[in-house]
């Protein structure tokens, strides 16, 4: 008898154990969506189809500020988190192996594994000690705080590509009488655009995303998207947050969508 | 006969890694080239011939020594500022760029008008039979015509030498006998000095004005083509081209003593009598001159045959003889034979 290799897809169970755990993962947000559409006040019980909460969501002031404000942090520092990242990553992939490479990895991945809570902390009071020096209560704290924890989303998959990179082209580029500003201009660069897009976009949802550093980090009246959903669930909890919940994942699934897309292998 | 230098090499050192462990890819090579001449350096790999290709070219730096391009030193200046262009092993393609744009890069990159550039491509596509492709991406290309764009785009900007890595490796037999044929005529038609990577002997032989036959990390001998396969200096040149019979002597009064006891007349000097297969000549035993020497096997080529032989003293030789198709004789194993050299074959060189 031939015995066929083995495949976890032919485990017994294995449909079964798929079903629950997509429905486990999915059936939460299908229920938040659902909801969102919901005509009643409550966010449990159904009274009829509705969009009247992403009216309300859409003229209450208070969501269009903390949208403007989400939408301005995250634009800022992923612009500035992949700029940091591809040149991070052209540092430690362009050029030959040198000592303490391992411990440049750790230091750009460090915001990966310190957890976000000690970070949160260590930046309030550091952004603490600063405000108190220039008096200056904008935005810039929150850019740089999100940048930071940013940096690394947006350096692995710009340096997975330039691994993926033949260094001959650059040599090619050297050869054929391009200065390094010009290799990096016209070779390195259009190669590398489709991980920097794709990092970009990385670092701009994760941005958009967070909570813990941003509620420590915020002055008063820097409320971001996710800030203000926390604040009213303090208080009576509507539709509305399902409403401002479901946009948000929309325009995270398009992101999200538009980097796979991307940072798929070509054939 | 003066000929103005192309490229110098003087007392190259290239050591890759440090102190006692570092290794000397090259070891105190020199080697100077002609200009308008078809230069190959020919051997094994690890030999050091494409490390002293990227130091010409700029992507390495010399350990010790100077490099000078039409006499002027160029052993500090970075690749992009030396009037030399590289084919590479791996054509090194642009893969976002087209055909046409491939091939104008070099010319952009100096800053050339556009109308140049536009110009020039035109004729580096004819002049490699690419006209039709001058849209195409890169990848669309079969190896062959990738390893056409690869050239044009090196001999756009009209370099003072075109460097060439190991080009042909990547081909099939069919296709790399067109591109040798075509690289020789490129080179005619464009009188650019080129510089041959190969470890292909055959190669070598036919394409070369020149060759440098390297092993490790030293020059061994520059000559031309048939100076190299007729007269090598040493053991690993005359069994690195061809093949080569090698037989042991002791110098005599009056020539080369075999080990059999046999005098031979050699022009040369050392312990070495070499001689190639197809300067031997087999008779019947016992008529007139000739070593004594026992068929131990026939090969057959096609276009001859390989007779393998024992000496008297069991010593081996391989003689390559006409096919009987072609008229020549037939030998069977067991079969005693005279074997003689033809006038002028048999060589002494050094071990």
């Amino acid at each position: 008898m031939a015995e066929r290799s083995f495949e976890v897809s032919r485990l017994p169970g294995f449909a079964t154990v798929a079903i629950v755990v997509f429905v486990l993962l999915y059936l939460p947000i299908l229920t938040l969506v659902v909801f969102s559409f919901n005509s009643g006040p409550s966010v449990a019980v159904w009274e009829g189809w509705s969009l009247h909460w992403y009216a309300d969501a859409w003229n209450n002031e208070a969501v269009k500020g903390a949208t403007a404000r989400s939408l301005i942090i995250a634009t800022c520092a992923s612009a500035l988190a992949t700029t940091v990242a591809t040149m991070a990553a052209l540092g430690t992939t362009r050029r030959a192996a040198f000592g303490g490479q391992t411990f440049i990895y750790v230091v750009i991945n460090q915001p990966l594994m310190v957890p976000e809570i000690v970070t949160a902390v260590a930046l309030l009071i550091l952004f603490g000690v600063v405000k108190q020096a220039t008096g200056y209560q904008g935005l810039a704290y929150l850019i740089l705080a999100h940048a930071a924890f940013c940096t690394p989303f947006a350096y692995l998959p710009i340096r997975a590509r330039l691994e993926g990179m033949d260094l001959s082209l650059e040599t090619a580029a050297a050869d054929l009488y391009a200065n390094p500003w010009q290799t990096f201009r016209h070779v390195t660069l259009p190669l590398l655009a489709p991980g920097i897009a794709a990092g970009a976009m990385l670092a701009f949802v994760i941005s958009l995303d967070d909570v813990v550093i941003t509620e420590f980090v915020k002055s008063a009246g820097q409320d971001t998207l996710p800030t203000y959903m926390l604040g009213q669930m303090r208080r009576a909890i509507t539709p509305e947050v399902n409403a401002i919940s479901t946009a948000l994942l929309g325009l995270t699934v398009v992101l999200l969508t538009l980097f796979f897309i991307l940072t798929r292998k070509k054939n | 006969m003066t000929q103005k230098v192309a490229i110098t090499a003087q007392n190259i050192i290239k050591a890759f890694g440090q102190g006692a462990t570092a290794l000397r890819a090259l070891d105190d090579v020199s080697v100077d080239i002609a200009t308008g001449e078809f230069f190959t350096l020919l051997g094994p790999s690890g030999c050091g011939k494409t490390t002293l290709l990227r130091l010409i070219a700029g992507f390495e730096m010399p350990t010790a020594g100077k490099i000078l391009i039409d006499g002027a030193d160029v052993t500090e200046m970075p690749p992009n500022r030396r009037p030399v262009n590289t084919v590479f092993q791996s054509y090194a393609l642009f893969p976002h760029l087209t055909v046409a744009e491939n091939i104008g890069f070099g010319l952009k990159m100096q800053g050339r008008p556009q109308a140049e550039v536009k110009a020039t491509t035109a004729e580096m596509l004819a002049l490699v039979k690419l006209d039709a492709m001058a849209d195409r991406k890169t990848s669309q290309l079969s190896g062959g015509q990738q390893q056409r764009v690869a050239l044009a785009r090196a001999l756009a900007p009209r370099p003072k030498v075109l460097l060439l890595d190991e080009p042909l490796s990547a081909l099939d037999l069919k296709l790399r006998k067109e591109m040798q044929v075509e690289l020789k005529r490129l080179q005619l038609e464009t009188g650019i000095t080129f510089v041959f990577v190969t470890h292909d002997q055959e190669e070598a032989l036919t394409m070369s004005d020149r060759i440098a036959v390297m092993s490790a990390g030293k020059v061994q001998q520059v000559g031309a083509p048939r100076d190299i396969y007729t007269r090598p200096v040493n053991r690993f040149v005359a069994s690195f081209i061809g093949e080569t019979n090698f037989l042991p002597v002791t110098a005599t009064q009056q020539g080369a003593r075999l080990s059999t006891g046999d005098v031979i007349a050699a022009e040369g000097q050392g312990t070495v009598l070499i001689v190639r297969p197809e300067q031997l000549r087999l008779g019947p035993a016992g008529v007139g001159a000739g070593l004594a020497a026992t068929v131990t096997g026939v090969v057959y080529f096609g276009t001859d045959i390989h007779v393998n032989l024992a000496l008297s003293d069991g010593t081996s030789l391989t003689a390559r003889v006409p096919s009987p198709v072609d008229g020549g004789a037939d030998f069977t194993t067991g079969q005693p034979v005279a074997v003689t050299f033809q006038p002028g074959a048999a060589r002494l060189i050094r071990e």
